[in-house]
């Protein structure tokens, strides 16, 4: 129950967050989100059981499934590398803040960099 | 059949990116090397694969060698084994092609390799999270590879994309822990026919739902135009024919194993596909560059992929595997022509390119033959595979389906006239001369600047090659169809009745 309760939680502010103008709280939407799914994959594995997963040690019916455990480390690893990478995008994107981009063929891309939606995830192009 | 076959296909090319991120910052000649000679040792690979699955003789690897429902399985039946050939040989192409664009310096042979090893361990895994995992292996380089070159228009398309498939990750890895809450196992032998029950079945569908994004199928398709059309020549051709490809493929097994072909959906499936090619081939009439306009109707042919699973009867299957496997090649040549374009002059826009069929011979018979493929014109490729589709959507009553099949051909049509038009027919190459008739008349045209012909670069032969050979094996996929339409029917056959697909994954 406290595992729904947290997961309807972190999926409305994760979702309020990914709707809001400008790429942070984009970027902390999704990161609210991925953490939702992590706590759903601890609550597949039930909550109730908790003792440590060891070979040999404790009755199978109260230790805890380890094979979401290992799915949540995997998730976490994933998603914490693609959340750094976007936020380097969202750094390199400012044109003000980023360093000027020798290697940029067009000067019509670079303007339409500069306009107000273009910090928008998801935005239009 | 040896199981350590098949963990080359995964084994092989992540650890060649790993040593070419070392030792080839220094020699471009060794990065080429190593890549082609990775991506070429997977072919050989899956053509022994695919030898061994036609005769009926699958092969398993259970890495680690936990028991089943623990270990890391790797299976490849008909369809893996034959999706693992076409992948890896786009894969040497796009790198060929690369090389002679020049994008391939830097990190690109490495990002591609890796981007290889999750397509090819995304078509070998039997086990749902492992599929996750590769998807993500697969789609972490290409977020990389897109932005590459740097640009405004390349970084916002690169966010957008990167968020449209976190998010669509993340609706993936939730449907693989509701199917894990509800089942116990995300093996997918165990999970055979399990959506029978309805809280699998809605778990499922939430795994469907987020591989529908990462398929482009609509209404989940918006972010593929956008983001294909501003990366790189070469990384586009790497991207049409696997990122979306995959999802193609993970929808057909997921659909078959775990939804065993559930009948009492396939109108939805039906309605998405038609709804796809409908919706992808209008979107590229008002496209103006050549990139857009193929990256348009790359939506559209997933919906043909989309009706042959929705069909689910072993022809309408094996008339989607078929059109799968042609049209990843007939794609890649057509990005490549529209590539070749782009690196030599500089644009691929219609509107600034003219007459240039008389002086390319070789890209305009590459264009014209592969865009001919992609319309279904007899004996190439692509009518092979659409008489195949329509006979069986006919042999299934989807008379509508039908219909739409063929009015979208015509479609097709249209646009690639619209291309070979503005790019390959001759206009008045001097004002008032002859040729200047006609409403196209490019360069007497207010604001259109095109140099005069003589000072116009060539296209180098390097950036055709590729091109005119994909072309010339979908002209001899459409002669000499039989071969791949008997591996197309025997790989349907496994979807329709997973027995075979089940016990090779359950077996210890």
């Amino acid at each position: 129950m406290s595992a729904a309760v947290l997961i309807g939680v972190l999926v409305a502010g994760g979702v309020w967050l990914v709707l809001q103008r400008g790429p942070l709280p984009v970027v902390f939407g999704f990161v609210l989100l991925g953490h939702a799914v992590n706590v759903l994959l601890l609550a597949a594995g039930g909550t109730d059981r908790r003792g440590a997963p060891f070979a040999g040690r404790g009755a199978p019916a109260t230790t805890a499934d380890p094979l979401p455990q290992a799915f949540v480390l995997t998730a976490i690893v994933i998603a914490f590398g693609i959340t750094v990478y976007l936020l380097g995008l969202v750094r390199a994107e400012r044109p003000d803040e980023a360093a000027p981009d020798p290697g940029d063929p067009d000067p019509v891309d670079a303007r339409d960099g500069e306009r107000d939606d273009a910090h928008r995830i998801g935005g239009a192009p | 059949m040896s199981p350590a076959l098949l963990v080359v296909p995964v084994a092989a090319p992540l650890a060649a990116a790993g040593v070419l991120v070392l030792a080839g910052r220094r020699s471009p000649v060794l990065v080429r090397v190593v890549g082609w000679g990775v991506s070429a040792l997977v072919l050989a690979v899956g053509a022994v694969l695919l030898a061994a699955t036609v005769e009926g003789q699958l092969t398993t690897a259970r890495l680690g060698g936990w028991p089943p429902g623990i270990a890391i399985v790797l299976v490849a039946d008909v369809l893996s084994a034959l999706l693992l050939v076409v992948t890896s040989a786009l894969v040497l192409v796009s790198l060929v092609f690369a090389a002679a664009t020049g994008e391939d310096d830097g990190s690109f042979v490495p990002l591609a390799l890796v981007l290889s090893t999750g397509v090819y361990g995304a078509l070998l895994t039997g086990d749902l999270f492992n599929l996750f995992v590769f998807v993500e292996v697969m789609l972490v380089p290409s977020y990389v590879l897109l932005v590459a070159g740097g640009g405004a228009r390349r970084l916002a398309a690169g966010r957008r994309y990167l968020a449209v498939n976190l998010l669509a990750s993340t609706l993936f890895l939730a449907g693989v822990g509701l199917v894990y809450g509800v089942t116990g196992t995300v093996a997918l032998g165990e999970l055979a026919g399990a959506a029978a029950a309805p809280e699998v079945g809605i778990a499922g569908a939430v795994v469907l739902v987020a591989l529908a994004v990462k398929a482009a199928v609509v209404p989940l398709h918006s972010w593929l135009p956008g983001s294909y059309a501003a990366a790189g020549p070469a990384v586009v051709v790497l991207f049409s024919g696997l990122l979306t490809k995959v999802g193609v493929y993970a929808l057909y097994r997921i659909w078959s194993v775990v939804f065993d072909g559930d009948r009492r959906w396939l109108w939805l499936l039906m309605a998405a596909g038609v709804a796809t090619m409908v919706i992808g081939v209008l979107g590229a009439v008002g496209e103006r560059t050549m990139r857009s306009v193929l990256t348009f109707h790359m939506v559209s042919q997933i919906g043909y992929m989309v009706v042959g699973l929705a069909l689910s009867t072993v022809a309408g299957l094996a008339a989607g595997i078929f059109f799968l496997v042609q049209y990843v090649l007939v794609k890649a040549a057509l990005l490549m022509c529209a590539g070749a374009v782009e690196v030599t002059h500089g644009t691929d826009e219609l509107a600034r390119l003219r007459g240039l069929g008389r002086r390319e011979p070789a890209l305009a018979v590459a264009f014209g033959l592969s865009a001919l493929a992609l319309v279904g014109v007899p004996p190439l490729s692509g009518f092979v595979a659409k008489l195949a589709l329509l006979d069986a959507t006919l042999d299934a009553g989807q008379h509508v389906a039908a219909g739409v099949v063929v009015v979208v051909s015509l479609l097709t049509l249209t646009s690639m006239l619209k291309v070979w038009n503005a790019v390959f027919t001759e206009a008045a190459p001097e004002p008032g001369g002859p040729g200047a008739a006609g409403p196209d008349a490019g360069p007497g045209q207010p604001g259109v600047v095109v140099a005069p012909p003589a000072t116009r670069p060539r296209v180098r032969p390097a950036l055709v090659a590729p091109a005119l050979l994909l072309a010339i094996l979908a002209v001899g996929l459409g002669i000499w169809a039989e071969p791949l339409l008997a591996v197309a029917d025997a790989a349907a056959r496994g979807l329709v009745d997973t027995t075979a697909y089940v016990t090779a994954v359950t077996s210890s």
